[in-house]
């Protein structure tokens, strides 16, 4: 599957482990249930470990874990949720997360840019067609009125 | 007025840009329904009734001679040669194209005005008192305040997507003009005890479904931390305002479920983490200011002859400066209401003509300035007393003179039935059928102050439940039927209007104005207005009289 990281079109090297997936090698992401679930025997884990964040999810949970942590998944059940744009805001600028911040799932190429601004930088979407278009809107503004958080 | 730089500039023609390719991929079929909905409402479009609508932001109700003028080349070019005002100081369109929009918004664009979050669930246009930086008891200057917000609001990439639309209002004087505490955001400026100048930060009011009276949440808020202070309220909406049933998303549905007490936790948490970062600097302010210095008045006598003895032989001069002017904090001049609310035309609705002659008269008189105010009129906010007499003649002749501004034929009204895929109910139909009932002039002033607010469904868009009367239409099995509430206001003694009783049948509701008034007129005491003898009494006295 391709998706979008730091401005180019690439190839997922992630393995997305639903709740009732068995762990699997490598880089994997799981959702923040199960990683608080089982935290510690992933500890032993060889590979990158992302987490995935519904929108309902609480950042400050993950704040200590982040150090273990080599992304952050942004789930969008509905493109209308702006929940996640907080999220990536306090991820950056709060938290100081320095990994990969993904948005995943039902958003618009069209929100690309205003995620960008707020510390997203790899984009994962349902209909990987539109990734051109995702990354041509990425240059739709050359000036704006509030700070970004890169 | 506050004149774009090269950074506004760029920001709205790439804003131009970016809306003609997305309206482009939609009519390719590269943008879903949903999707386009959720980025044409960015821009101001909605789909109604009939055709498209577009609403144009008025920010803070300002608007040049020339935005003006390009108002009526737009209602003539691409719609049926009339705007609306609407009762948030916007600019409608009810008849565009929507393969039209994007040539619309580039004819905007090049005379610095946008449809930008005009509607959609985001920061809204930000309002103010039509009287800004002329009224008498004015604490401080509004308006670049409304345009610092104004900025920030503009493309906020974190809060595009909120649970529901968010507007905020901002408010100078001793007399709230600007229905502030009915804002997601209401902002005084005030004083403090030791004379410095802030504000008072209210949030969770609103109208609509469920009116509610917005909460103090800081008595007094340092100017630097504007913009800080309206984040963390932001962002705690953002991440905890209710998602699951739009009818419960707004601010104000969480601050009364979390309780103020709570919200204000949630947000001096936030703020003291960002307050730091996001100051905005004295100077910015008052390099902000200056763009709002006022005109250079003339130095004039405090009282003109000609005026005053034209007020002496024309009754009708007098009686039209009497409810259609108001005091300028200069002397020598008067704020004009050009009023919007001619029996024979819908509420708030200027022709192409009206409009170009309005520029023009602003030009001449009031320093190429208008203003929109939220009860649907204009205003030229600078007229010499010297220029009254002529400038009244000339809007007489427009049909824009009628001496009605505060009185019951002032009417806020949505467009109802006739427009809106909303509505339950006509509005438009019902507002003439009043204003024809209460034509006679000498009537119509001896009633005096009042408030009509009339919406076509319970959305409210009129702000009903704060008129002094107000009308609701709902529908009951396909008929058209009005509720009438009393007493509502949303001044400094905001309050909601209580239910007269059950609804009124279409073809008696003029009649039960009719009746209501005739109350009134018999229990009034000394000079009391409408919405005071309501208060004393009670609703009770005018239920028996209706029913």
């Amino acid at each position: 599957m391709k998706i979008i990281k730091d401005k180019k079109i690439i190839e997922d090297n992630w393995s997305h482990i639903t709740d009732d997936d068995a762990i699997s090698l490598g880089n994997i992401t799981i959702s923040l249930s199960r990683w608080n679930d089982e935290k510690s025997s992933l500890s032993s884990h060889t590979g990158k470990i992302g987490i995935r964040l519904a929108p309902s999810d609480i950042i400050e949970d993950i704040s200590d874990d982040l150090n273990k942590i080599s992304l952050i998944g942004l789930e969008f059940p509905a493109f209308t949720d702006g929940r996640s744009f907080s999220h990536a805001r306090l991820l950056r600028s709060r938290y100081d997360f320095k990994d990969e911040i993904r948005a995943m799932g039902n958003f618009m190429p069209d929100q690309v840019f205003y995620l960008s601004r707020v510390g997203v930088n790899a984009f994962q979407l349902n209909n990987s067609d539109q990734l051109e278009a995702a990354l041509s809107t990425m240059n739709d503004f050359t000036v704006q009125y509030q700070a970004s958080t890169s | 007025m506050y004149q774009y730089t090269e950074t506004d500039q760029t920001l709205i023609d790439e804003r131009v840009n970016q809306y003609k390719r997305q309206t482009k991929r939609y009519l390719q079929g590269e943008i879903g329904e949903d999707e386009f909905r959720a980025l044409r409402l960015m821009n101001g479009l909605y789909i109604q009734t009939h055709a498209p609508m577009l609403r144009v932001a008025g920010p803070y109700g300002l608007i040049s001679s020339k935005q003006l003028r390009m108002l009526a080349h737009i209602s003539r070019k691409y719609d049926k040669c009339y705007a609306h005002i609407t009762t948030r100081q916007n600019i409608q369109f009810n008849w565009p194209e929507l393969e039209n929009v994007p040539d619309i918004l580039a004819d905007l664009a090049s005379v610095q005005m946008h449809a930008i979050q005009t509607s959609g669930n985001c920061l809204r246009n930000t309002t103010t008192d039509p009287l800004a930086g002329v009224c008498i008891d004015e604490i401080e200057d509004p308006r670049p305040y409304c345009e610092i917000i104004r900025q920030w609001t503009i493309l906020h990439p974190e809060f595009a997507y909120l649970p529901r639309k968010f507007k905020i209002a901002v408010s100078g004087s001793e007399q709230d003009r600007a229905a502030t505490q009915f804002h997601d955001i209401g902002l005084y400026l005030v004083k403090n005890e030791t004379g410095k100048t802030g504000f008072k930060v209210l949030v969770g009011g609103g109208l609509g479904r469920t009116p509610i009276i917005g909460k103090i949440i800081r008595p007094f808020l340092e100017k630097q931390h504007l913009l800080s202070y309206l984040e963390a309220i932001l962002r705690v909406y953002n991440l905890k305002g209710r998602r699951d049933n739009k009818y419960k998303s707004r601010i104000k549905i969480l601050v009364r479920e979390s309780g103020i007490e709570q919200m204000s936790k949630w947000v001096e948490t936030e703020w003291l983490q960002i307050k730091d970062g996001m100051e905005v600097s004295e100077d910015r302010i008052s390099s902000i200011q200056a763009e709002f210095k006022p005109p250079l008045y003339e130095t004039l006598a405090k009282q003109d002859a000609g005026f005053e003895s034209s007020k002496t032989e024309s009754s009708a001069f007098n009686t039209w400066i009497n409810l259609n002017t108001v005091t300028h904090k200069i002397s020598a001049y008067r704020a004009v209401y050009v009023s919007l609310k001619a029996s024979n035309s819908p509420p708030g609705d200027i022709t192409d003509k009206q409009l170009d002659a309005v520029a023009e008269l602003a030009d001449q008189y009031s320093f190429g300035e208008i203003r929109t105010t939220h009860r649907q009129n204009l205003v030229l906010a600078d007229v010499k007393q010297a220029d009254l007499f002529a400038l009244w003649q000339k809007l007489d002749r427009l049909s824009l003179a009628t001496p009605n501004i505060g009185t019951a034929t002032d009417m806020i009204c949505c467009p109802g039935l006739d427009f809106c895929a909303l509505a339950n109910a006509g509005s438009i139909g019902i507002a003439k059928e009043i204003n024809e009932a209460l034509d006679d002039i000498d009537y119509l002033h001896d009633i005096g102050e009042l408030k009509i607010n009339m919406s076509g469904c319970m959305n409210g868009c009129a702000h009903q439940s704060v008129g002094h009367i107000g009308i609701l239409g709902v529908d009951k099995k396909g008929v058209e039927w009005y509720q009438v509430t009393l007493g509502g206001s949303s001044e400094n003694d905001a309050a909601l209007g209580k239910r007269l009783g059950p609804a009124i049948a279409k073809n008696k509701i003029t009649q039960t104005i009719e009746t209501i008034l005739g109350v009134y007129i018999k229990q009034r005491q000394d000079n009391e207005i409408f919405l005071d003898t309501v208060n004393r009494i009670g609703v009770s006295p005018f239920k028996e009289a209706v029913y």
